[in-house]
């Protein structure tokens, strides 16, 4: 699912500031929604997409370790612009949307991101 | 990759944000050095695990890390308080995180047994009071004996 979809489906904001054309270009098969970073960190698959609802840099570097495509936040949190200037340097996509993680999970679901599973 | 490379950082103690750099730097070296995506990921992974491991439970230390033709070695050596039972503290769900650190997302208790689960060898020493040394191996060719 293209990126740009995945932030239609949401109703997401984008945080930095990529346009519609960037974010088509990332292709995301897969998602985790956690707020536990060891939990994250231990699912060593391809992670496409990470959800999560906590905001501070160590999850942008979490995920810079698990090679994730982009990040979007929910519950509408957004993080401070240093946070968002990690995520810019590693040129990493980073989205909020208001709705709370089980139902931005259960969005994506039913939009077809299932990671393979059904 | 003829020569052993060899690379070492600091790890501030008092800067939680800053947490991960050594790790990061170390993922930019192994991707330059054409390393295979898979053991870039989990020799990374457990760095960091360890970092954040020095960050917040031994007020930060030091990260060696040397990469041969044949593996990675990665050891990370602190002055903090010290494991007193290793054997628990490797135990999935073991952990002693303030709820400070539990609120930023760590604390689960996965870290070390997420290093075993990606880390060919992990060894850690640690004395109670003076610290602890946690060091691993990643081959990138199939162990001749493991
Ligand atoms: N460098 C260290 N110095 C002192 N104690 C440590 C060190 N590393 C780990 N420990 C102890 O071992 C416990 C387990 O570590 P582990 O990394 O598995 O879990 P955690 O750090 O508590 O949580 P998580 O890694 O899931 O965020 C810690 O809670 C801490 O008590
Ligand atoms: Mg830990």
């Amino acid at each position: 699912m293209k990126l740009n979809i995945v932030k239609d489906l949401l109703g997401a904001r984008l945080l930095t500031g990529e346009s519609d054309e960037r974010l088509a270009r990332f292709d995301i098969h897969s998602a985790c929604g956690s707020d536990l970073m060891s939990d994250v960190l231990a699912f060593v698959k391809d992670q496409g997409l990470l959800l999560t609802g906590l905001v501070n840099p160590q999850v942008i570097r979490t995920a810079e370790m698990m090679d994730v495509v982009a990040i979007c936040f929910v519950r509408g949190k957004t993080p401070d612009e240093s946070v968002l200037a990690l995520a810019r340097e590693r040129g990493m996509p980073i989205l909020t949307t208001r709705y709370p993680l089980f139902i931005a999970c259960g969005r994506l679901y039913n939009g077809g991101l299932t990671c393979g599973e059904e | 990759m003829d020569n052993k490379i060899i690379l070492s950082y600091e790890i501030d103690g008092g800067n939680f944000s800053g947490a991960g750099e050594a790790s990061s730097s170390v993922k930019k070296v192994l991707k330059q050095l054409g390393v295979d995506s898979d053991i870039i990921r989990r020799v990374v992974i457990s760095m960091y695990e360890a970092e954040i491991n020095a960050v917040i439970h031994a007020g930060g230390g030091r990260a060696e890390v040397e990469i041969s033709p044949d593996k990675i070695y990665v050891k990370f050596t602190d002055d903090g308080p010290g494991i007193a039972d290793v054997q628990q503290a490797m135990r999935e769900g073991f952990s002693t995180a303030s709820q400070k650190i539990r609120e930023m997302g760590f604390g689960a208790g996965m870290g070390l047994p997420n290093i075993k689960s990606y880390t060919d060898e992990i060894r850690i020493t640690s004395d109670v009071g003076k610290g602890t040394v946690v060091e691993m191996v990643v081959y990138l060719q199939e162990p001749v004996q493991k």
